[in-house]
């Protein structure tokens, strides 16, 4: 269930990173009117080691509801009551995100060096499983995206890695 | 005289260095040959490292874990990196969760990082040859017959040392490397350390770009 009382929350995730400008990003007032105009009522924000705070908002007046917090032992329970959910491209959010099923957006970090991240992103855009963006594109991105376009992604498992492993150490078949 | 046998006893050193180098030469061609191929029927459970990474490296390694029959892996040695809180905890919960919990003997270790992110590559070396030392007090004591990597920096210094162990004939670890399934188009540092230098005896990669980059690997498709 992923809307609670009509409400449509989207969930912004940063990970363990500090990842400032995509928080700025998402508190600009084009991003939040983008996210109002598309039926979104509640922004929540995971910030871990950003130093940027974003304004809190109890809603109302045709303004999304704002609250952000900075880490979580688990965000499984904000990934599930969300309707979408941004991410930084840290692979470990973003399959967290994609097995269950959620509508996502993935933000790369430019700021970081040798960022072998975006590959991941762009590789899971390409295959439409997702919605990959800058922060200076993530409005553009908001406006333009069409969830119906996505493509589930089905979660892999380990288990042709354990039989190649098996195999080699000359271990009895199961 | 004096001079003739000086040159003989310098003949005869030259000779036994040389045959010594040889025959380590020979060693490691030997070594290589064999690196890669399966080994024997067996149905003994086998004493197993397990090199776990920060964030994305250990949600991989324990998807891993959850499908191997874990009890062929045993005793269990997790590593992490001494600036890693979290791995080692989460291998705890994973151990934890298992059900046949009797003669449990499972180790957890921190070890020395060559590199933190970001640091200079001159006082890089310095950190390398400590991670180094303490990588070998770790390998002689544990003598993994299995050693499992996915990536981070710290399989660095294990595996070369894994290598220098079946070299020497002190212990034969086969090493199973698992690369990212962040990496789709370029190989991570260790990926290509341990692919160039045939170090891995099983080199898997998650996307068909690099399989077709790295031949040698083998392609698993997402494990994610």
């Amino acid at each position: 269930m992923s809307e609670n009382d009509g409400e449509r929350i989207v969930f912004v995730t940063v990970g363990t990173t500090c990842f400032d400008s995509l928080v700025k990003t998402v508190d600009t007032s084009q991003v939040k009117d983008e996210l109002y105009k598309k039926g979104y009522t509640k922004l929540v924000i995971q910030m871990g080691r950003g130093t940027y705070n974003p304004i809190k908002c109890s809603g109302g007046n045709g303004c999304l509801t704002i609250d952000y917090f900075t880490f979580s032992s688990s965000i499984v329970d904000h990934l599930r009551s969300a309707s979408l959910v941004i991410s930084h491209a840290g692979s470990g959010s973003i399959f967290e995100s994609l097995r269950l099923a959620k509508p996502l957006i993935v933000v790369v970090n430019e700021d970081l060096m040798d960022n072998h991240q975006s590959e991941l992103a762009e590789e899971l855009a390409e295959r439409k499983h997702l919605f990959c963006a800058r922060p200076q594109t993530l409005q553009q991105t908001i406006q333009c995206m069409d969830l119906q376009s996505l493509i589930p992604y089905h979660p892999g498992n380990a288990k042709s890695v354990s039989e190649l492993i098996n195999r080699f150490l000359g271990f009895p078949e199961d | 005289m004096i001079d003739y046998f000086s040159t003989m006893l310098l003949h005869q050193w030259l000779l036994l260095i040389s045959s010594f180098l040889a025959l380590i030469l020979a060693r490691i061609c030997y070594v290589m040959y064999k690196t890669g191929k399966p080994l024997c029927k067996t149905l003994q459970p086998l004493s197993t490292l397990i090199i776990m990474g920060s964030g994305g490296h250990t949600a991989e390694m324990l998807n891993l874990l959850a499908v191997l029959n874990i009890d062929r892996f045993e005793p269990r040695f997790y590593i992490a990196a001494a600036t890693d809180n979290m791995s080692l905890q989460k291998a705890r919960s994973f151990e934890d969760s298992l059900t046949n919990k009797e003669g449990r003997n499972c180790q957890y270790v921190q070890i020395y990082r060559s590199r933190e992110v970001g640091q200079s590559y001159i006082t890089s070396i310095g950190t390398t040859l400590i991670a180094t030392a303490h990588a070998l007090w770790l390998m002689i004591k544990f003598r993994p017959q299995v050693i499992l990597c996915n990536g981070p920096g710290t399989c660095i210094p294990l595996c070369v040392i894994a290598f220098f162990f079946k070299v020497a004939g002190i212990r034969w670890s086969s090493i199973f490397y698992m690369e990212s399934i962040a990496r789709v188009r370029r190989l991570s540092l260790s990926g290509l350390l341990l692919y160039k230098l045939r170090m891995a005896d099983q080199f898997f990669v998650q996307w068909p770009q690099l399989k077709k980059e790295y031949p040698r690997s083998h392609y698993v498709g997402c494990l994610m």
